[in-house]
Formats: C-alpha cells, sequence, structure tokens
C-alpha cells in the first residue's frame, strides 16, 4: 500500500501526487498573501467570480422555466432582470480587471497562460452575453440578428453559426458556452493559485550579488 | 551610486513578506455585494421587453412596406434575395478581406429563394381564391423575362404612388400575388407559414427575419430606439438601458471612414476585430505591447505602498551608511 506521498496507485496515483506536488492544500486555499497584494484593483477578480456565479444562478432559474417564461410573469420579468443586471455587472467587473492586470503586466514569470485563458474567457463571455441577447424574443432579438447577421455573414461564420436560428443560438447560450466559461474560469483561477499573485514590477530585480534589496535579503 | 534594477526573472510570490489574507471572507463578501448590487438594479431598473414586429402587426401598420417588399421578394430584387452567400449564389454579393473570400468560401448552407420561400409557397400553402390560382398559374407560365418585367413595373408604381394606389399598368398577375400576400399577412397565416414550413415544433427564425429586414419598417423602429447602424446599432438597447457596452471597439469601426462606406466593411472590421482581439490575447508574447505597463507606470500606482516602502527602506540604509 502507498500513501499520499509515496510511488504507486496506478496513473490515479500519479495524478494524485501530481495535482497535490503543484497545488497543495495551503497553496490552492491560502490564509496568507503576499504583502504586496494591498489594492483595491485586487478585488475585482472576485468580484467577477461572484457575478459570474450570480449570472449562472439566475440563468439556471430562467431555464428551468423556459425562456418565455419572463414575457408573461412579473416575477418572470425580476428574474430577468436579475440575470440582465448580473451580465452587466459581470462585464464591468471582469474589464476593470482584465485593464488592471493588463497595467500590472501580469503575464511575467510564467503567468502568460493565466493572461491568455483570462483573454479567452473574455472573448467567451462576449459570446455568451451576445446570444443572451439573441435570445431574449423581442425586438431587440430581432434587430441584433438582423445586424450581427451581416458581419458574421462576411467572414463564413453565420454559415455555420446562425444568429437567426433562435434554437441554435439557446443551445450556445445555455449549454455551450456556459460550460466553456465555467471550464475556462476553473482553470484560470487554478493558475493563479499555482503561480501566485505577480510581483510588482522590478521589484527583487537588483544583481543577486547586490544583497541589500529587501527580497533578495529574505 | 544606485545600482539600477536590471530585468532578471520574476521572483517567486513565496520570497516576499506576507500578511493574513481570508479569501473566502473576501469572496463571501463579493458575493453579498454583488447580490446586493444586482437585486437593486433589478428592482429599480428591471430589463426593457419592446415586443417583437410580426409579420401581422408590420403588414397592419405599413401595408405599403410590405407590399413594396413582397414585390421584391418576387421579383428577385430583394436585400436576402442578392445578399450571396450563406442563402444564394448572387454573383459577386460576397464580401472580401483583401484577396480573401471567406464569405463564398463558407458556401450556401442556409438557401433561401425569396420568390418561392418568402411568396409563392406561402400563397399556394395557403387556401387560395379562383383568383389567385390563375395568377399562380399566369407567373408560372410566363417565362423569367417576362416575370423580372412585371415586378419591377409593379415596384415603379408602387415607389411613385407612395401610400394611394399605383398607377394602372401591366404588372401580370403581381397585384393580385402581392394583395393576397398581404391579406395573409394582416391575417397572422403568413407568420405561421414561413416559419413552420409544413412541420410542428420549429425553431428556426431565418426566413421570417430575413423578410422582416428587408422592408424599411423594421429599420424605422430601430432607428427610433438609436439602434442604427450609424447610431453605435446593435450595442445599445431599448430604451435607456446600457446594452452590450463592451462592444464598443466594434461598434466604433462601422461610424468611420473608410469602413463605413466601405462594401466590405462587416468583413473588414471582423478582420481588424480579429487581429485586435489576438493582439490583446498574446500581449504577454509581443514586444512593444508587453511593455506598455512598464511605460504607463499605471503600476506605480496600483503598487504605490510597495514602492513607497521600498523607497523608505532604500533611504533609509543611505542615511544610515
Amino acid at each position: 500500500m502507498s500513501g499520499m506521498g509515496g510511488a504507486g496507485g496506478g496513473w490515479t496515483g500519479a495524478v494524485r501526487r501530481r495535482v497535490v506536488r503543484a497545488l497543495p492544500p495551503e497553496k490552492l486555499l491560502p490564509d496568507t498573501q503576499p504583502a504586496y497584494m494591498a489594492s483595491w484593483i485586487y478585488v475585482f477578480g472576485v468580484l467577477t467570480v461572484a457575478a459570474l456565479i450570480v449570472v449562472l444562478l439566475t440563468g439556471g432559474v430562467l431555464a428551468l422555466k423556459g425562456p418565455a417564461w419572463w414575457h408573461v410573469s412579473g416575477a418572470g420579468k425580476y428574474v430577468n432582470g436579475l440575470h440582465l443586471w448580473s451580465v452587466e455587472l459581470f462585464m464591468f467587473f471582469m474589464v476593470i480587471h482584465l485593464w488592471g492586470k493588463f497595467f500590472m503586466a501580469a503575464w511575467r514569470g510564467r503567468r502568460a497562460l493565466t493572461w491568455v485563458t483570462g483573454a479567452v474567457c473574455f472573448f467567451t463571455s462576449i459570446g455568451a452575453a451576445f446570444t443572451g441577447y439573441l435570445v431574449q424574443q423581442n425586438f431587440d432579438s430581432q434587430w441584433i440578428a438582423g445586424q450581427a447577421k451581416d458581419g458574421l455573414n462576411s467572414v463564413g461564420i453565420g454559415a455555420f453559426f446562425n444568429v437567426l436560428d433562435f434554437g441554435q443560438m439557446l443551445m450556445w447560450h445555455i449549454v455551450l458556452l456556459p460550460l466553456v466559461l465555467g471550464l475556462l474560469a476553473i482553470w484560470h483561477i487554478l493558475l493563479v493559485r499555482w503561480r501566485g499573485i505577480v510581483p510588482p514590477i522590478d521589484a527583487a530585480t537588483i544583481d543577486p550579488a547586490d544583497a541589500t534589496t529587501r527580497e533578495a535579503a529574505r | 551610486m544606485s545600482r539600477r534594477p536590471r530585468k532578471t526573472a520574476v521572483p517567486d510570490p513565496a520570497a516576499f513578506p506576507t500578511r493574513s489574507y481570508d479569501l473566502v471572507k473576501e469572496f463571501t463578501i463579493a458575493l453579498v455585494v454583488v447580490v446586493l448590487l444586482t437585486v437593486g438594479l433589478a428592482a429599480v431598473f428591471s430589463s426593457p421587453d419592446v415586443k417583437p414586429v410580426t409579420l401581422a402587426s408590420w403588414s397592419r401598420a405599413d401595408g405599403a412596406d410590405f407590399t413594396a417588399t413582397a414585390v421584391s421578394e418576387l421579383g428577385g430584387t430583394s436585400g436576402t434575395a442578392g445578399y450571396g452567400p450563406p442563402y444564394n449564389h448572387t454573383p459577386g454579393a460576397a464580401q472580401k478581406l483583401g484577396p480573401v473570400g471567406l464569405q463564398s468560401a463558407a458556401g450556401v448552407r442556409i438557401p433561401v429563394d425569396t420568390t418561392n420561400d418568402f411568396v409563392l409557397r406561402p400563397l399556394r400553402d395557403a387556401p387560395e381564391p379562383p383568383a389567385v390560382t390563375a395568377a399562380l398559374a399566369t407567373w408560372a407560365a410566363a417565362p423569367a423575362a417576362r416575370q423580372q418585367a412585371w415586378t419591377r413595373a409593379y415596384s415603379d408604381a408602387l415607389a411613385k404612388a407612395g401610400r394611394g394606389a399605383p398607377a394602372k399598368g401591366d404588372y401580370g398577375p403581381v397585384p393580385v400575388l402581392a394583395s393576397r400576400l398581404l391579406g395573409l399577412a394582416r391575417s397572422g397565416a403568413l407568420d405561421g407559414e414561413l416559419q413552420a414550413e409544413g412541420r410542428f415544433y420549429q425553431t428556426d427564425y431565418t426566413r421570417p427575419l430575413l423578410f422582416l429586414s428587408d422592408g424599411s419598417y423594421l429599420e424605422s423602429l430601430a432607428r427610433a430606439e438609436h439602434l442604427g447602424g450609424d447610431q453605435w446599432g446593435m450595442m445599445n438597447e431599448t430604451g435607456n438601458f446600457p446594452g452590450q457596452a463592451w462592444l464598443w471597439l466594434y461598434t466604433f469601426w462601422y461610424q468611420i471612414d473608410p469602413f463605413k462606406s466601405s462594401g466590405n466593411a462587416d468583413a473588414l472590421i471582423w478582420g481588424l476585430m480579429a487581429l485586435l482581439s489576438l493582439c490583446l490575447m498574446l500581449a504577454p508574447f509581443i514586444p512593444g505591447v508587453r511593455s506598455v505597463p512598464r511605460w504607463t507606470r499605471v503600476h506605480r500606482l496600483i503598487w504605490r505602498t510597495y514602492y513607497r516602502d521600498q523607497a523608505m527602506e532604500r533611504d533609509r540604509r543611505v542615511s544610515g551608511r
């Protein structure tokens, strides 16, 4: 029998050891952070995650009752309002988070994949929100679909992704894009935990021979 | 002389002093804040829900526009009839991105024949008065050139007449067909005819939406709601709601030359946005772009506490020598 730290256990044991080595509990859910992590900009990452959860929950209620419910029910209209405003907040928080990370050059220190997954999350979110506007079943949907088809058709995408097909757009909106966004968001967060919070630009970058820097001294 | 920092490897965060940080508490507070904001915004502002336009509501509100559009669908001169891929094979209609014709390459995958799909088939599928049966037979028997001459002449007459009755002329069976289609639309039957196409379950609104988009009624309503292409178009929403504000850059290009006057505007803007999106995604690898944060020095503001502490410690060391 092999323990957590020992070899063996086949593929399962190998995967477990690798996961625990990359993300031990104290790294996955730490109760301390580097002291330089002291700015309001850091709040927008967690606000984005919180807003995404509200988006998924309110969208789940709408899915439970069907796409036409909110047009004929006061409660449905309110839930649709919750969904709409949580999306607006989600996108607002995410854009600030994105630009904050850009100006921090947060891809430094082997964090490029974290940046790339975050950027793809942003693009996927735009697609998810866009398909949401298409499946409202009201005048906005009609007009947005009519306008958007020209852009998509002009580069050949419209032949496969038909914004005038309500059924296809509904499936993209409530199944495919949330699934992709959810998985990307989890991957992104795990990468953040794995690599840690990026240090300030030029922190501890003095020649290692010079032991006077604060970082080198520690 | 102080030594200038050198661009070396980014240090491990674990090498820095730490402080207590309760991630779960932070997330819980964030969730509560977002829930409260959402509940409040939804209660105060709700969400827009302007009723959709149907073929019935269009034909009742603006019969002249509906008839003119129906005649253009019958004669194959509407926007959809000459659209090109993915709806039909109209020569030269597809947009290009420089020498690359992605629209043509994708092919005709959603075939739409406006003459049959929008006019003749709905007329045949509905109970036919004798005059309509005769008109359909006359239309079917006529050569294509004759059919086009009829629809062209009737379109011109409708345009001259405005909302009044068109002048008498040789329009063949076109007035009878157009009048019957208007009647079907006003009764609500055409909405079902165009959407169901003989099936019971249907979720594809491609044909009715294309028909609606070919008329000017839908656009006039959209312009009144500040949704026109030159009014920052689809990033807006009916009423005073924020809409898809994150599409501002995509919509921006449609407002300026050379895009707004180009016949390939959509393809050019999609190409440009694809390039810009790729640049954003690959920013860490693009020389110049990846240095912008260092040049702009916004990071000095974000980490001002850290840099201030660093400066104080440096000063302390200097004064201690």
